[in-house]
């Protein structure tokens, strides 16, 4: 099926990243750092008919092999997504995302009384307590997020 | 032993350690009640307290003092110094450079961790908003060993168990020793669920119950808390809820003969001044104790034994 959308509109090199949740493209580009104003050449498909997760977003970034690490973290919000590595049109690398232990400076703490919503010069930490459902937990107040992680995406 | 750098959560320790600081602050009772001690003299310990609790700093003032060291305090001064808007981190760095260690109570939640990031020497977490205090813990843990036991121990934790931290930080420390714990509150103020599965996954036993009477006489400690009238809109029912959890000798009856009652002070209502000279009343005891477990946690972290040189050393931010 990734095959199909490849043939649809291939990249030449970059990294594709497929089976992200519907709706979820734009902040997958967000947790990658990936901002207007970056370079590469990104494309984004949504809501595309998926037998696994109804709808499915896609997201290609050309001429960027993204790291396995930097890519784990979209985890949180696309715990199905796959990574294909496209080199020369072919897929020479392809493996699903895993989500980190930890979470450093991605997710902002939903307590409004945490010291990390402050002024103080430290990043956000959470640690990951499962995976699927994602649960986070703050390091600073411990308070657990469990739900609504897109809305609070730094 | 205990290999900690800081003291910041309940969470940090294991039952072990929580042991070793009861064995230690056993042993250090004596001093508690007033015999010499040089055993921290020329340390001095940093109160950083952001928001009043007149009662916990004294406690480790105390502690401090009796054990032969000195003590510093932040001011009014220096507490302007934050709202001109200095980070707690900046602050940490400074005092911590006066000090060998520092007791920080802060109003945000998760400002100790924060402060041990920073601070070149232990930090102590004297309470962080909604958050953590562990002192608490670990004293309440030595009152019920010390004067109940901790192994098959049948505990009820009665009142506001919602907002309470202390309940929410003992619970999780009695779960490390199986203890058969009911829960007491209004319908309003059940201990949040995020707690509960906290607890369960320790096997623990937890029952939730609204009726003190149904539980009073089957339990080892009855763990009494605070009812804060601005939780309930409806002063009628402030009222109804409160008395239903008042403790008066005649309630007292036929309860377990070493029955005893603990709560973290202050009271109001919860119990009645004369269950005060009943046998089952320890909670005068029990803000005692709290000198002699912080005199065992300061004597552990500040101890000439008590750490490596190698882990002290600063982190940077
Ligand atoms: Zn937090």
């Amino acid at each position: 099926m990734t095959e199909v959308e490849l043939r649809v509109k291939p990249i030449k090199n970059g990294t594709v990243i497929d089976h992200i949740a519907g709706g979820q493209a734009l902040n997958v580009l967000k947790i990658l750092g990936i901002s207007g104003t970056t370079d590469a050449t990104v494309s984004v498909v949504m809501n595309v008919e998926s037998s696994k997760l109804g709808k499915k977003d896609i997201v290609k970034v050309e001429d960027r092999e993204l790291k396995e690490e930097e890519v784990n973290r979209i985890a949180l919000i696309a715990p199905d997504a796959t990574i294909n590595i496209i080199r020369d049109f072919l897929v020479i690398e392809k493996h699903l995302v895993d989500l980190p232990d930890l979470i450093i400076g991605v997710v902002r703490c939903q307590n409004p009384s945490c010291i990390s919503n402050t002024e103080e010069p430290i990043e956000s930490r959470m640690l990951v307590k499962t995976k699927n459902p994602v649960v986070l937990r703050c390091v600073y107040c411990e308070q657990p997020i469990t739900d609504r992680i897109a809305d609070y995406l730094i | 032993m205990f290999k900690k750098r800081h003291v910041l959560s309940m969470r940090d320790f294991s039952r072990e350690e929580i042991d070793s600081v009861l064995d230690l602050a056993s042993d250090l009772e004596p001093y508690a009640h007033g015999k010499k001690s040089n055993m921290l003299s020329g340390k001095i310990l940093a109160l950083l307290f952001f928001e009043p609790s007149t009662r916990t700093r004294m406690s480790f003032e105390t502690a401090m003092k009796r054990l032969g060291g000195g003590v510093i305090n932040l001011g009014p001064a220096e507490g302007s110094s934050i709202s001109k808007g200095e980070s707690l981190a900046d602050t940490v760095r400074v005092i911590g450079g006066y000090a060998d260690a520092l007791v920080i109570r802060h109003p945000k939640e998760g400002s100790a961790r924060l402060a041990s990031e920073f601070s070149p020497v232990p930090v102590l977490n004297a309470g962080d908003g909604a958050g953590h205090h562990p002192t608490q813990t670990l004293l309440d843990l030595y009152t019920i060993n010390k004067e109940s036991h901790l192994e098959d121990l049948s505990i009820a934790l009665v009142g506001d168990l919602k907002y309470g931290r202390t309940v929410h930080s003992l619970a999780y420390a009695l779960s490390l020793y199986g203890a058969d714990i009911t829960l007491v509150s209004p319908p309003t103020l059940r201990m949040p669920d995020q707690i509960k599965s906290d607890l369960s996954s320790k096997n623990t036993k937890v029952r939730e119950t609204c009726d003190l009477s149904e539980v009073i006489r089957n339990v080892d400690v009855l763990y009494m808390t605070r009812i804060q009238r601005e939780r309930f809109p409806d002063p009628v029912e402030y009222k109804k809820v409160a008395r239903s959890y008042r403790i008066t000798p005649e309630y007292l009856e036929g309860v377990r003969d070493n029955l005893i009652i603990m709560h973290p002070l202050p009271r109001v209502d919860e119990i009645s001044p004369s269950v005060d000279s009943t046998k089952h009343a320890m909670y005068f005891k029990q803000t005692f104790y709290g000198v002699t477990v912080r005199m065992a946690l300061l004597k552990m972290l500040m101890g000439d034994e008590s750490y490596e040189v190698a882990e002290l050393t600063p982190k940077t931010g």
